[in-house]
């Protein structure tokens, strides 16, 4: 056993600096959270004495389960969005890019990441905006007269904005199952009698699953704690529930009605997401 | 998979076959000459380019009823495109291809009535073995539980009864060639394609998996087409063997034919083992060509013995097989001519011994094969010995 002890103190050592991060970036906040939850909250400071209060509060406020619905709304749609518009593009480029381009292709999608996410939600204001590239392209053109202002401060325009900005994650997860898919399976669905798109329903996309299912949760579970897309593009009209923590733990300065609003999302979140994964295990029980 | 890797599987299936008039046999249930059979398929001067490349150069050939074919030739002959092309997965540049007198351009692959063993055997890793073979039942208009019954009764053809439940993944290799052969025969097509089927496995499983494959040829009486690169492989299980090299087929015959009278000498370098001698060509005779072979003396090899030289090949030669001709004992008489030599290397195989003999008056040694049969002793290195040999037993490539 003394090897192994070196081994796995070797080991040790070499993953402390890791560790020592996550525990300090990840596990200390979330704690300081949690615990923020538990306790009361006074005039601008917090009185130590652990109470259930704050989550009687969140689960009996008319707000918060209206924004929580909302935001899960939103990020099903905008994962729906993503999702679907994804798979034809990760399917192009496994399928068709022959595979000396492909290094090109998958650096051509990253390329938005070049900008901050601040300023690609903002970019979609300028074109989305009262003032904005489409408004004065359609005026120009003379097919309107007043600028249309729904474009901008509504929940479309939030699942369009931030099914842009995750696009890339899901089209990287499904290309990947797309291309560890043994060519030869495709031949053999066609060779068994199955025309091209019988193939793909029986073989290809049972077999992308995993990846659809990773594309799935990237994109869903980060939307629904974006706060920059509801303030930017929806103008602060269309809060989400990370609006509303912001607003908690900053403008009100109720820091534990705060804590105790986020870890009850995360909570709803996590539940959502092993439900997801329960229901779709059969897709990634198999892989060769 | 107890069952699959000791012995023989248990299979009811491959009970040898009853005596039944079916295709291609007669009435009392033998199978008939291949060259009296209807053809299966038939290729027409069939060309293909992949861009500049030239992959198959007018390939002409007839594949009969029943039959077990095998297209043999190196890798980048061109075995695998063919096999491709009467599948349906590559186009023919020019030519024509007929499956069963259907001429099969713009059929695709899944409205042909063929079907294919690959070589990683594709078996779809997300359904269970059942699933995986009646993958193609689709659209059958049988009921649920028929298909299920044939299913198993594929599955127990191939020594696999009782494996349906399984997931796909979970087997070994012979398993799931196995599964492939069921999956294809369960749709009961007119012609069988094997891709190197035998290639992923090791070399007991391969050998006992060529055995189990002409039984079951046998027993369903479909054409099968197997493309490999092992002669000897090609030698065991095949009806006829087409030879390729670089798109064409060099030879096109049985096996023992092939084996003891290849057309030219590449043809029978690829197949087995030969010695090749340089010869001097004295000139034509009553009794075939008059040569001079250093070692073997001057004598005349008969007129049937004559193959091709290729083009690349440095000049005429004699070959001869390590078997065809044999070492004497110390004092056994000679029953056709003999030479003597020197014993410069032994190879022992168990079940046989090579000799590396170098004869009298020859440049290099030749490698001569004795059967270890009891009673014959493993000869010494350096033992000055006789060799036996007769002008047939030699071919002539000029």
């Amino acid at each position: 056993m003394a090897a192994s002890g070196t081994e796995s103190g070797q080991g040790l050592r070499m993953i402390a600096p890791p560790l020592l991060y996550a525990v300090l970036m990840l596990a200390i906040p979330l704690l300081t959270i949690l615990t923020f939850s538990f306790i009361r909250d006074g005039y601008q400071i917090v009185i130590w004495e652990l109470t259930l209060e704050n989550y009687r509060a969140v689960w009996a406020d008319q707000i918060f389960r209206a924004l929580m619905l909302r935001s899960l709304g939103v990020a099903m749609l905008v994962t729906l969005a993503t999702v679907v518009l994804a798979f034809p593009v990760a399917y192009f480029l496994s399928f068709v890019v022959a595979p000396r381009r492909k290094a090109m292709w998958i650096f051509l999608i990253t390329i938005p990441f070049w900008t901050s996410y601040l300023i690609r939600v903002f970019l979609w204001k300028v074109i989305l905006g009262y003032n904005g590239v489409i408004n004065s392209g359609l005026k120009s053109l003379g097919l309107i007269e007043q600028p249309l202002s729904f474009l901008l401060y509504n929940t479309g325009s939030i699942v369009v904005t931030l099914a842009h900005a995750y696009a890339p994650f899901a089209i990287l997860p499904i290309y990947v199952a797309l291309e560890r898919i043994d060519r030869s399976l495709l031949e053999a669905g066609r060779d068994l009698g199955e025309s091209r798109a019988m193939t793909f329903w029986r073989v290809t996309l049972p077999l992308a699953m995993p990846g659809v299912l990773a594309a799935v949760l990237i994109v869903f579970i980060p939307t629904m704690g974006d706060y920059v897309t509801p303030t930017l593009i929806g103008g602060g009209k269309i809060p989400m529930v990370a609006n509303l923590i912001q607003a908690q733990m900053l403008d009100i300065d109720n820091k534990p009605l705060g804590s105790a609003i986020a870890v009850t999302a995360m909570l709803i979140v996590t539940l959502l997401a092993a439900l997801f994964l329960l229901l779709n295990r059969r897709f990634l029980r198999v892989r060769t | 998979m107890t069952a699959q890797t000791s012995g023989p599987a248990p299979n009811p299936g491959l009970a040898p076959a009853p005596a039944a008039a079916g295709p291609a046999r007669d009435a009392q249930g033998r199978p008939t000459p291949i060259s009296s059979r209807r053809a299966m398929i038939e290729c027409r001067g069939v060309h293909k380019y992949y861009g500049d490349y030239h992959a198959l150069r007018g390939i002409d050939l007839t594949i009969r009823e029943a039959e077990f074919f095998s297209l043999l030739g190196p890798s980048g002959c061109g075995k695998t495109t063919l096999l491709r092309t009467i599948a349906g997965f590559e186009d023919i540049s020019s030519g024509v291809v007929l499956i069963d007198g259907r001429d099969m351009a713009r059929v695709p692959a899944n409205a042909r009535p063929t079907n294919m063993v690959f070589q990683s055997y594709a078996i779809f890793p997300h359904l269970t073995v059942a699933q995986n073979v009646a993958f193609g039942l689709r659209r059958d208009p049988r009921s649920r539980a028929e298909k299920a019954a044939a299913v198993e009764e594929a599955l127990a053809m191939v020594g696999l009864k009782g494996y349906g439940a399984r997931a796909a993944h979970a087997l070994s290799g012979g398993q799931r060639q196995r599964v492939a052969l069921a999956r294809a025969l369960i749709l009961k097509p007119k012609v069988l394609l094997l891709d190197e089927p035998l290639s992923a496995l090791d070399r007991k499983m391969r050998e006992q998996m060529q055995v189990e494959l002409i039984k079951l040829q046998r027993q369903v009486g479909i054409t099968f087409v197997l493309v490999t690169h092992d002669q000897e492989e090609a030698l065991v299980m095949s009806d006829r063997i087409a030879v390729m090299f670089e798109g064409e087929i060099a030879q096109l015959s049985y096996p023992e034919e092939l084996y003891s009278r290849p057309v030219s000498r590449r043809v029978a370098d690829f197949i087995g083992m030969m010695n090749f001698l340089p010869v001097r060509i004295l000139g034509d005779s009553d009794a075939g060509v008059r040569v001079d072979v250093p070692g073997f003396g001057e004598f005349d090899i008969p007129a049937a013995n004559v193959s091709r030289a290729d083009p690349g090949d440095p000049g005429p030669s004699v070959g001869f097989r390590p078997e065809a001709v044999t070492i004497l004992s110390r004092d056994a008489p000679a029953p056709h001519r003999e030479t003597p030599g020197v014993i410069e290397e032994v190879v022992y195989y168990g079940d046989m011994t090579y000799y590396d003999v170098r004869l009298e008056g020859a440049e290099r040694p030749v490698r001569i094969s004795m059967r270890n049969v009891f009673g014959r002793d493993i000869q010494d290195l350096g033992t000055r010995t006789r060799v036996s040999w007769s002008p047939g037993s030699l071919i002539l490539f000029r």
